[in-house]
C-alpha cells in the first residue's frame, strides 16, 4: 500500500524514495521550477520549487516525501517569494523578450507569466555578458543564462559527454565550455545533443530554427506553464 | 455631471508604439472619452502636467530630459503606470548600456559610415544623455505595470475600466506577455 503526504490539503501517494516534486508531479499537483527536470539529479538551485513542509521551507525537487507530511504549495506567500526570486533572475540577467527567439516558448518568461509578474521591482544590473556564436549550429548567449545547470547535466547523463560546467562563484558564476579555447566551436558538442535543447531559456538556442513558430502559437501563448509542464513532465 | 478623470500620457525613451496601440483602442476610444479627459499627451500638445488623475509613461529614462518629464508626471498624476517594456526594464535602448557612451557617440556622430561633418552635438538646448538606459520605477515610486511590446488595446482598456470602475486593476494571464 502507498503512503500519502498532503500538499494544499489534498492527499498524495507516493513511494519511497520519491521526492516531494516527484510526487506531486505523478499526481497532477504543478509546483513551479526552473532548474528542475524529471529526467535528471535535481540541483536545487533555483529555488522556486520552494514549498512549506510540515512549517519549514524546502526546495520540493530535492525533498524526500515522508508519511504524513503536511505540504504547502500554493500559498500566497510561497508564491510572492516565488515572484521576487523570478525578477531577481530578470534582472540579474539581460532578459529582453521583444528580442529573443524563445519567446512565448521560454520556461523562465512562462513562470514570471504563471506568476503574474507584471514588472522587475528591483534595479537591473545590466551585466556585461558575452554572445559565443563560434559553433556552426548552437548559439550562446550568456546574457539569458540563470545557471540552472540543465546543460551540464543533459551532457553529461544523456549525452554522455561533458560539454558544460558552471564556473565561478557569486556575481562572478558563468557557464563554461569545455574547450582549450572557451568557444563551444571546440567542444564536441552536436546539434542533436539533449544538452543543445534542454535550455529553459533563450541561452542555448539551435540556429536558424527561430521565429518558425508565429505568435499565438506558440508553447505558452495561450496555455499557463502549471498546464504544459504537468502534461510534458508527468511519467 | 461627475468632472471627468485627467489623464496624462507622455513617451520618454520609447518608440511612440505604445501610444500606437492605445490608440488600437479604435470605437472604445469613444466610449472612454465619455469619462477622461486628456491632459499633457501627444494626442494633446499641452506642454506640462497639471492635477492628473492618472500618469501613463511609455519608454525608459535615457537622457535629463525624460528625467525631469517623469519627475514632473510623478508629481502631478494620482496614479503613475509603466507602459511597455522599455517603461519596465529599459527595452530596446538599454542595448547601448552595454558599451560605454562615448563609443555610441563616436559612432553616430565621428566614425559611422556616411558621416559628413564629424561632431558630437553639443548644445544647451539639447538634454544631455546618461550614461544608461533606465527603467522608470528606477527614479520614481510606480503604482502600476503594463508589460507589453506593446501592451494591446485590450490590456490598456482591462486597466482603464477596472481603475475608472473602482475595481483593482489585474490583468489575465491572456493578458500578459513581455513581448
Amino acid at each position: 500500500m502507498s503512503k500519502t503526504l498532503t500538499i494544499d490539503g489534498k492527499a498524495i501517494p507516493f513511494e519511497e524514495g520519491q521526492t516531494i516534486m516527484e510526487a506531486a508531479t505523478a499526481a497532477g499537483v504543478y509546483i513551479p521550477h526552473l532548474c528542475h527536470h524529471p529526467e535528471y539529479t535535481p540541483h536545487g538551485s533555483c529555488k522556486l520549487c520552494n514549498v512549506n513542509v510540515n512549517g519549514r521551507v524546502c526546495s520540493a525537487c530535492t525533498f524526500p516525501a515522508a508519511e504524513g507530511q503536511n505540504v504547502i504549495n500554493n500559498s500566497k506567500e510561497l508564491n510572492d517569494d516565488r515572484q521576487k526570486i523570478t525578477q531577481m533572475l530578470f534582472v540579474e540577467g539581460n532578459h529582453l523578450c521583444p528580442g529573443c527567439e524563445k519567446s512565448g516558448n521560454c520556461q523562465l518568461q512562462a513562470v514570471a507569466y504563471h506568476l503574474n509578474m507584471l514588472d522587475n521591482h528591483f534595479p537591473h544590473f545590466y551585466a556585461k555578458r558575452v554572445v559565443d556564436a563560434s559553433h556552426p549550429e548552437v548559439l550562446i548567449d550568456h546574457n539569458r543564462c540563470i545557471f540552472c545547470t540543465l546543460c551540464v547535466r543533459a551532457s553529461q547523463q544523456t549525452d554522455g559527454k561533458d560539454v558544460f560546467a558552471i564556473s565561478g562563484r557569486g556575481i562572478n558564476k558563468r557557464l563554461i565550455a569545455n574547450a582549450p579555447s572557451g568557444l563551444l566551436k571546440d567542444t564536441d558538442l552536436a546539434a542533436t545533443d539533449a544538452a543543445a535543447h534542454i535550455c529553459p531559456t533563450g541561452a542555448i538556442l539551435i540556429k536558424r530554427t527561430g521565429y518558425q513558430v508565429p505568435i499565438g502559437e506558440r508553447i505558452y501563448d495561450h496555455h499557463d506553464i502549471d498546464e504544459v509542464s504537468l502534461k510534458v513532465e508527468k511519467v | 455631471m461627475a468632472a471627468k478623470v485627467r489623464i496624462a500620457t507622455t513617451s520618454l525613451a520609447g518608440c511612440f508604439g505604445c501610444h500606437m496601440s492605445f490608440l488600437d483602442l479604435d470605437e472604445r476610444l469613444v466610449k472612454l472619452a465619455e469619462v477622461v479627459e486628456f491632459d499633457r499627451s501627444p494626442i494633446t500638445d499641452i506642454e506640462h502636467a497639471s492635477n492628473c488623475d492618472i500618469g501613463l509613461i511609455e519608454g525608459g529614462v535615457c537622457n535629463s530630459e525624460n528625467v525631469h518629464v517623469l519627475r514632473e508626471f510623478r508629481k502631478n498624476c494620482k496614479t503613475l503606470v509603466a507602459v511597455g517594456a522599455c517603461a519596465i526594464n529599459g527595452g530596446l535602448p538599454a542595448l547601448r548600456n552595454f558599451i560605454p557612451l562615448e563609443e555610441c557617440l563616436a559612432e553616430s556622430y565621428l566614425d559611422g559610415i556616411g558621416v559628413e561633418n564629424p561632431q558630437i552635438p553639443s548644445d544647451i538646448e539639447l538634454p544631455l544623455l546618461l550614461d544608461k538606459v533606465r527603467p522608470i520605477h528606477e527614479v520614481v515610486k510606480i503604482d502600476y505595470f503594463l508589460p507589453g511590446c506593446p501592451p494591446s488595446a485590450d490590456v490598456f482598456w482591462k486597466f482603464l475600466t477596472d481603475l475608472l470602475e473602482g475595481r483593482e486593476p489585474s490583468l489575465p494571464y491572456e493578458l500578459v506577455h513581455y513581448d
